[in-house]
């Protein structure tokens, strides 16, 4: 079973929640964690992996070889997002422009683009006891982890059981975490923000056609749009965590939990609701 | 006029809050929402909707199926994995697809092209003190970064318009595209962080991520009493390295009633108030 964190809104619990999941079922089985967050990856302060395998993710941007180019301009026209500039004294490469497609280089007529690799960030993957990790890693000021995410997917264990703590936002980089997933835990909070937000992956998971369940973090009974949204829509609701100090002090300083036997049982009843464990 | 753009890194550590309540302790100025994904800050200013404009990102590949030949060419050229071969048929992954144009460009048929894609909206709203430009993508959608462009360069021509002195700009998660195009141009980036590990983690790469952009920036400690030990690491961490702390906001649940009732903090008397307004006071010396 392959399961999503998600939540449309960010610091609403995604993180808190997938690797506590991952520590409950550490205790039973093989599992795979990644961290498909790569703007902000955050679910190895919890467990501080040491990483064995590391890997750069690059994309290929054009070379201009200025002595076979006429400066006939193809390249500029046929480039979809405007990341080559031809001007009477040479071309100019946007790279931070280009998604590294390579029609340049094929509409040259002269041949006088090649492509080169650029590093756009890193994927790393580490093991302890029952959890496989991975986790990706955008370079500062590099636009899209969407490659990055499609390939620590690709390169993992690919273990029977994955969790995958998706980025925040309803954009393309949520969607290629959400690829071939079995089901999506979206992760809520009791307020406007949170109901807003949540519509939007719900949608997303919808049109997907992945099963799906909703956990409101830092429940509030008085706010109740949630619920009757959820009811009505016929959405299951797997577990009202109530805002606790104690929780938020506990995930501040980087502690799982799941640890405390209090708050263990959250994430079994999450557990047996998608029936991953009986 | 000046632009002022709130961004924090990580996600729920309080943009929306403060950017709401910056919006209404300025005398004269217009509120832009560039968090597009999740764009709540309408929740808060509560504005009339205006006017409603479509927004095309790129374009998507579409094959025709009458006319393919299945030879799968465009499949194993795509470098976005884009094509998929289901129920004997090529088809174009709308989510994948970048729009390209490499597939349209090297099959054999000519059973390829590319469509244009409306791929969110965006709108010009009021209330009583602001105009607000806000919008949202279709859900799934990429090209976030050209949405919160188009949202910016509207608030631009409408502060233009109204003669506003400012724009505060509500600014995306992350680093990645709608995060950076959220503070490319800016006159000042407030971060907004809380001292959580998580918090602090990505304090820093925002930190990189604003300095890469060579912006001028400052930082707000939001519910800095949740952990006091965090937040003297963080207040430590500006000192040593030169970067202006502009405040610290109180953990108060008067925010999360202010919230839930769709109102600013600032029309409630409260600590998180007060604190607000002496950020505001810091900033205003800051920018001035």
């Amino acid at each position: 079973m392959k399961i999503a964190v998600l939540s449309g809104k960010g610091g609403v619990g995604k993180t808190l929640v997938s690797t506590n999941l991952t520590n409950i079922l550490s205790k039973y089985t093989k599992i795979e964690l990644l961290d498909c967050d790569v703007e902000e990856p955050n679910s190895n302060i919890f467990f501080n992996f040491e990483f064995n395998k590391k890997e750069k993710i690059n994309l290929l941007v054009p070379e201009i070889d200025n002595q076979k180019c006429t400066k006939c301009g193809l390249c500029a026209d046929s480039c979809q997002f405007g990341a080559i500039n031809v001007f009477n004294h040479g071309v100019m490469v946007f790279n931070s422009l280009c998604h590294g497609c390579g029609v340049c280089s094929i509409v040259c007529p002269h041949e006088a683009i090649s492509e080169k690799e650029k590093s756009i960030g890193t994927i790393e993957y580490g093991q302890k006891n029952n959890i496989y990790f991975g986790q990706g890693l955008l370079n500062i000021g590099e636009p899209s982890g969407v490659k990055i995410i499609r390939t620590l997917k690709k390169h993992s264990k690919n273990i029977n059981l994955q969790i995958l703590d998706a980025p925040p936002g309803a954009s393309c980089s949520v969607v290629e975490t959400l690829k071939n997933m079995n089901y999506a835990i979206i992760v809520t909070e009791s307020t406007p923000f949170g109901f807003h937000d949540m519509k939007s992956v719900i949608e997303i998971c919808q049109k997907m056609g992945l099963k799906m369940g909703i956990i409101i973090n830092r429940y509030d009974k008085d706010y109740t749009e949630i619920e009757e949204y959820l009811n009505k829509n016929n959405i299951e609701i797997l577990e009202k965590i109530p805002f606790s100090k104690e929780i938020a002090l506990m995930y501040s300083k980087g502690e799982l939990i799941s640890q405390n036997d209090k708050y263990k049982i959250i994430f079994q009843n999450i557990l047996n609701k998608i029936g991953v464990v009986q | 006029m000046k632009q002022i753009s709130i961004v924090s890194g990580k996600g729920g550590t309080g943009k929306t809050t403060l950017s709401g309540a910056l919006n209404f302790l300025f005398q004269n100025n217009t509120a832009a929402d560039c968090d597009v994904d999740a764009s709540n800050l309408y929740l808060l200013l509560n504005p009339k909707l205006k006017k409603q404009y479509d927004y095309y990102g790129g374009k998507k590949a579409f094959i025709e199926q009458d006319k393919c030949i299945k030879c799968g060419k465009c499949q194993t050229l795509c470098r976005f994995d884009a094509i998929d071969f289901i129920n004997e048929e090529f088809k174009i992954n709308e989510y994948s697809c970048e729009g390209c144009n490499l597939c349209v460009l090297k099959c054999p048929v000519k059973a390829i092209e590319l469509i244009d894609n409306r791929a969110g909206e965006y709108y010009l709203s009021e209330n009583k003190k602001m105009k607000v430009i806000h919008g949202s993508l279709e859900p799934g959608e990429e090209t976030s970064g050209g949405l919160v462009a188009e949202i910016r360069k509207k608030a631009i021509e409408v502060s233009k318009e109204e003669k506003t002195d400012y724009i505060i700009i509500d600014g995306a998660p992350g680093m990645g595209c709608p995060a950076t195009s959220s503070i490319t141009g800016v006159n000042y980036v407030i971060i907004v962080t809380e001292p959580t590990k998580s918090g602090i983690h990505d304090l820093k790469r925002i930190i990189d991520t604003t300095k890469h952009f060579k912006r001028e920036f400052g930082i707000v400690i939001n519910r800095f009493d949740l952990n006091i030990q965090n937040t003297e690491l963080i207040e430590k961490f500006c000192k040593d390295n030169g970067i202006k702390l502009l405040g610290n906001i109180s953990f108060d649940e008067t925010v999360l009633k202010a919230t839930q009732k769709q109102k600013s903090i600032i029309e409630y008397d409260s600590k998180a108030k007060e604190d607000i307004i002496n950020i505001f006071n810091n900033l205003m010396e800051e920018i001035s």
